[in-house]
């Protein structure tokens, strides 16, 4: 049993939710090789290699992979793949993107966004928003999964995998990439944070969002929000914490002006600690939260600033 | 240019499920059944299209059991041309949906295909890619704009990091994300006239395609509760909790 996990990077730099994936194909069992697709990406490889349980790293370097087009991605993938037992990528956008293809090349399942492995071809997943929990099984010889990150902890990096590079060029020359406009910050990524405090419709505007900017200095903690406050132009999309956006799991969560609709409640609910602050005491929110404050944010989200 | 959108009959978004207590599945009996928000943002845009001028035709598609003729009814009401039920009582995964879907498109050669980036049943976020794979279409996947200009498709795209763009040759998937646009209510007339446009049936067991899942449920069951804590009456007291009780800051 050998397993292809499909690592997630920048070419310079291995993500977070690499190590978390390696943690669930330890999990499932085997042997594990990373791919690091892209271009320019051998300091990526260089630190996939590193990662601890990691037996190979294949390096496919060439421009067809430096922005993880899906078309290239599931030929490569799906010709790679085929001898290994089970293909594993996070479930980032990248990997939800060109995953499925690989699959469909294949022709077997796709599981997506497992948080629990029970045995090698036995996973768990939600479902509904996160409202039911499906354990499956899967029959095919291939077995393609990907893993929701929140739900492992990260492997370590004392490794020193051998790194090969994987010669295959596949260009489907179907699809083109044009531009990127990627969010700056000097703060944690959301799926990496230790705190998280996010704002909602309650925000009123972006610039209020600043309120939430001093207190998450103090934490050094990721700013979310919810889809209303993405939806209203306060903040970009990349900082949608739910069902349908990013999925996160913190030590503390901080709900600001957000109601607790259950698709905002299935990004966050598996944190450790939650708090709310709303200022109406029916709101859903205080349901699943361990410290609820009734009140206005904007008296008291200078307040805690002061107090931290 | 024709567009053919796919459309999938799902739980209501403001219904809360249940899991059965034989952890066999959920209850939908009684349950409110909608449009997957998704799918309805993907007929919007196709309508938009028709709208605009640059669709010609715009083709529904829904694999399920009668009762998602409703969906189907429901997307001819807001601009739809024409409906394609794919009949099964079969639970499908999306590789068999995809399967079926590709022998759509052979037959429909739409220029565009629009999908839902998931259902939020199952919240797969696959058969969008898996049809592109299938029939070997570019696709541009969880899209907040879509632009089509010189027989191509220039998409924007809803990514972790940000937004990209991508340029993909046509004929072409999309799978839209909550951003791309905020779809309209149908009015009364326009449900009157939705029921005489075409709607035809076709049964699934007739597309040649293995529809047997390779996957299993074993079981489902519910989430971890998680128990509604304490209200503080203050920022003072909420620190203190933080720092001395969680143990958190
Ligand atoms: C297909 C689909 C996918 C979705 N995906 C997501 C998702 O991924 N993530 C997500 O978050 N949502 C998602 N939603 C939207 C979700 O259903 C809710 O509409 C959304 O989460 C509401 O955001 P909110 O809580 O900020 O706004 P609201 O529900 O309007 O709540 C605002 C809250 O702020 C409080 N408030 C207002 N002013 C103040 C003040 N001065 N002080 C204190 N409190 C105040 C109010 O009491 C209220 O509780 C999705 C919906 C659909 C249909």
């Amino acid at each position: 049993m050998t397993i292809l996990l499909i690592a997630e990077h920048d070419n310079s730099a291995v993500k977070a939710d690499t190590l978390k994936a390696v943690n669930a194909a330890t999990a499932i069992g085997g042997d594990i090789h990373v791919l690091v697709a892209g271009a320019n990406c051998s300091a990526a490889a260089d630190e996939a290699a590193k990662i601890s349980g990691v037996a190979k790293v294949l390096v496919a370097d060439n421009e067809a992979y430096e922005h993880q087009l899906a078309e290239n991605m599931g030929l490569l993938v799906s010709d790679l793949g085929k001898d290994y037992s089970h293909i594993v990528s996070p479930a980032t956008t990248t990997g939800k993107n060109f995953m499925p293809r690989v699959a469909a090349l294949l022709d077997v399942a796709q599981i997506s966004d497992i948080i629990a492995v029970h045995s090698e071809d036995s996973f768990d997943r939600p479902i509904y928003a996160g409202n039911a929990i499906a354990t499956v099984k899967s029959s095919d010889a291939i077995k393609v999964l990907t893993v929701r990150v929140a739900a492992f902890s990260e492997a370590g990096t004392d490794g020193s995998a051998e790194v090969v590079a994987v010669d295959a060029v596949h260009d489907a020359g179907i699809s083109s990439f044009v531009s990127a406009e990627l969010t700056k910050s000097e703060r944690p990524e959301l799926g990496a944070a230790r705190v998280i405090i996010s704002g909602g419709r309650g925000m009123q505007n972006g610039e209020n969002f600043k309120l939430l900017e001093g207190i998450a200095d103090k934490l050094g903690a990721a700013i979310g929000a919810s889809r209303a406050a993405v939806d209203a132009g306060f903040v970009p999309n990349d900082m949608q914490v739910g069902q349908t956006g990013k999925i996160v799991a913190p030590e503390l969560y901080i709900a600001v002006g957000i109601s607790g609709a259950i698709q905002h409640l299935a990004g966050m609910k598996d944190s450790k600690v939650i708090v709310a602050i709303n200022k109406d005491p029916e709101a859903p929110i205080f349901q699943i939260a361990d410290y609820g404050l009734v009140a206005d944010l904007f008296d008291v989200l200078p307040e805690l600033e002061a107090a931290l | 240019m024709k567009v053919l959108v796919t459309v999938k009959r799902v739980i209501d978004y403001n219904v809360k499920v249940r899991v059965k207590a034989d952890n066999t599945g959920v209850d939908l009996a009684n349950t409110k059944m909608s449009i997957n928000p998704f799918c309805e943002i993907a007929v919007e845009e196709a309508v938009r299209l028709k709208e605009k001028g640059v669709a010609t035709e715009v083709v529904v598609v829904s694999i399920g059991a009668k009762a998602c003729q409703e969906q189907i009814r429901t997307a001819l009401a807001l601009g739809a041309d024409r409906g394609i039920q794919i009949d099964t009582e079969l639970n499908l995964d999306s590789l068999q949906v995809a399967k079926l879907l590709a022998k759509v498109v052979e037959e429909e050669q739409p220029g565009l295909v629009i999908m839902g980036k998931q259902a939020i049943d199952s919240d797969n976020n696959q058969t969008g890619q898996m049809l592109g794979a299938l029939t070997n279409m570019p696709q541009g996947t969880f899209a907040s704009e879509l632009v089509i200009e010189n027989g191509k498709a220039k998409v924007t795209r809803e990514i972790d990091g940000g937004l990209q763009t991508v340029e993909l040759s046509m004929p072409a998937i999309v799978t839209t994300d909550l951003r791309l646009n905020e779809p309209r209510y149908a009015k009364l007339p326009n449900i009157m006239k939705a029921k005489r446009k075409p709607l035809v049936v076709k049964a699934a067991a007739d597309f040649g395609i293995n529809l047997t899942s390779s996957v299993e449920v074993l079981k489902v069951a519910e989430p971890a509760k998680r128990d509604g804590g304490e209200m503080v009456d203050s920022v003072e007291a909420l620190v203190a909790k933080l720092k001395d009780e969680a143990k958190v800051i």
